[in-house]
């Protein structure tokens, strides 16, 4: 599973709450973060987001998985300040890009992607007047965080037919197949939506 | 009901139906043949997923050569890829999407999404990931999302193909179940038991059209032909 999740299903005010009210609350702790610029504002940040999981009653290991994901750009922005710059500085910015990408993995975590592909609707309608279609848009969104786990599964097939043929190492090798088993689900995904009348109807 | 008249179609040079002309007025009707004998694309021509070359497909007085998208409101379709078919990130989403363009309002699309859901036991998992349901579950959700729209006819090009014993029998009763009428193209020659009628395609051709029984002969003595002369 990936670390940066989709939605769990769950109860509590978070998932109750509507996505525009998340979004709007993301959107004003960052501002606040970045405004404030201070590194203990910005760790007493980073502990109340991590805090946040178990209040909202998400399992502290979605939390460690983002640091996971994290922690090579943290080491990274980390190392450049220090050399370059102050320690607070460092610590500042490590902590409020944690902080905010977990908070950003809460959000997620408690949205329902059709919430949020609806929410975006909503914002995208004047769009509309420029030419463009915001539930196709959408639906473009709503596919392409679906490919996520299809480009994982299309890696690890590729992988296991290349070792079960004895061959090792060279990982560049698999790209070609990968990429054409993306370009056949593609296809057979496309053909799923003309077949299922989806694509008529966002192209109305 | 849908009628093949004189359907012709290439890819490239090459020929892959030819000449099929077909009335489908039974409740089930069956399709076997041999891998790339043509049936695939016959049933895409059923919904104007394929456009023949020459001849018409046509449902009532819709044509799919100008009225596909009227066409595959009505008649549904299941691939046997259930993966590729699944197209929204959770199962309910999945269903709620094809019922969009019926615009049936929100509170009966909702009514309609969880009625589905309980209906094929996939009400535990309407918010998990499609990706991560079973093999089955995946082709169960692919036959609700496409039956919550309730086409008058289901097309289903080989579904159980991809699943085990377990997954291809709850998916065979619930074939079975439906009142649409189904037509099946299929390796899995028990799902033909009860059919009304079975056709064999061979090389783009009906060659046999008939009973489930004298159909799956016809079938085993083609195949076996095929054997006697790949070994000479
Ligand atoms: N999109 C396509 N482009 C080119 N050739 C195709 C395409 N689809 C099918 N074919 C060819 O047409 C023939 C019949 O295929 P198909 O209808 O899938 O048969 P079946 O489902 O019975 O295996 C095969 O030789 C196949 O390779
Ligand atoms: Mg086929």
């Amino acid at each position: 599973m990936s670390a940066i999740g989709l939605y769990v299903p769950g109860t509590g005010p978070l998932y109750r709450a509507p996505a525009w009210a998340k979004l709007l609350g993301l959107l004003a702790a960052g501002v606040a973060l970045l405004a404030a610029a201070d590194h203990r504002i910005a760790l007493g940040a980073l502990a109340a987001s991590l805090l946040a999981y178990p209040v909202v009653g998400l399992a502290p290991a979605r939390a460690w998985g983002v640091l996971r994901v994290l922690w090579p750009f943290l080491l990274a922005i980390a190392l450049f300040q220090v050399l370059f710059g102050e320690w607070e500085t460092a610590v500042r910015l490590c902590a409020q890009l944690a902080a905010l990408v977990l908070l950003a993995n809460v959000v997620t975590l408690t949205t329902r992607v059709r919430e949020m592909l609806d929410l975006f609707e909503r914002v995208a309608r004047p769009l509309r007047h420029v030419g463009v279609a915001p539930d196709r848009v959408a639906l473009v969104l709503a596919l392409t965080i679906r490919s996520i786990p299809m480009v994982a599964d299309a890696w690890r097939t590729s992988q296991e037919a290349y070792r079960a043929r004895g061959l090792s190492g060279r990982p560049h090798l698999l790209v070609v197949p990968v990429i054409v088993q993306l370009l056949r689900m593609a296809d057979a995904t496309g053909e799923a939506l003309v077949a299922r009348g989806i694509d008529d109807d966002t192209r109305a | 009901m849908l009628r093949l008249q004189g359907v012709s179609h290439s890819y490239d040079d090459r020929a892959v139906l030819r000449d099929v002309t077909l009335d489908l007025a039974e409740h089930r009707i069956g399709v076997i043949g041999a891998n790339g004998s043509g049936k695939s694309t016959l049933a895409r021509t059923l919904n104007g997923l394929v456009v023949p070359d020459e001849g018409r497909v046509t449902l009532g007085e819709w044509d799919t050569r100008r009225h596909a998208k009227h066409i595959r409101r009505r008649v549904g379709f299941v691939f046997s890829d259930a993966a590729n078919q699944i197209i929204m990130p959770t199962v309910a989403e999945d269903v709620e999407i094809g019922l969009r363009s019926l615009r049936l309002g929100r509170e009966e699309t909702a009514r309609r999404v969880d009625a589905f859901l309980v209906r094929y036991g996939l009400d535990g998992h309407r918010d998990h990931p499609g990706h991560l349901l079973s093999g089955g579950q995946k082709q169960l959700l692919a036959l609700a999302s496409v039956l919550a729209t309730e086409p008058e006819v289901l097309v289903c090009d080989e579904p159980t193909t991809l699943l085990d014993l377990r997954n291809t029998r709850m998916v065979h009763r619930t074939l079975d179940g439906l009142d649409q009428q189904v037509v099946l193209f299929t390796h899995d020659l028990d799902l033909l038991d009860g059919f009304d009628r079975v056709l064999v395609m061979d090389e783009g051709r009906v060659a046999f059209d008939g009973a489930p029984a004298e159909a799956v002969a016809h079938y085993l003595r083609l195949m076996d032909g095929a054997d006697r002369e790949a070994g000479a």
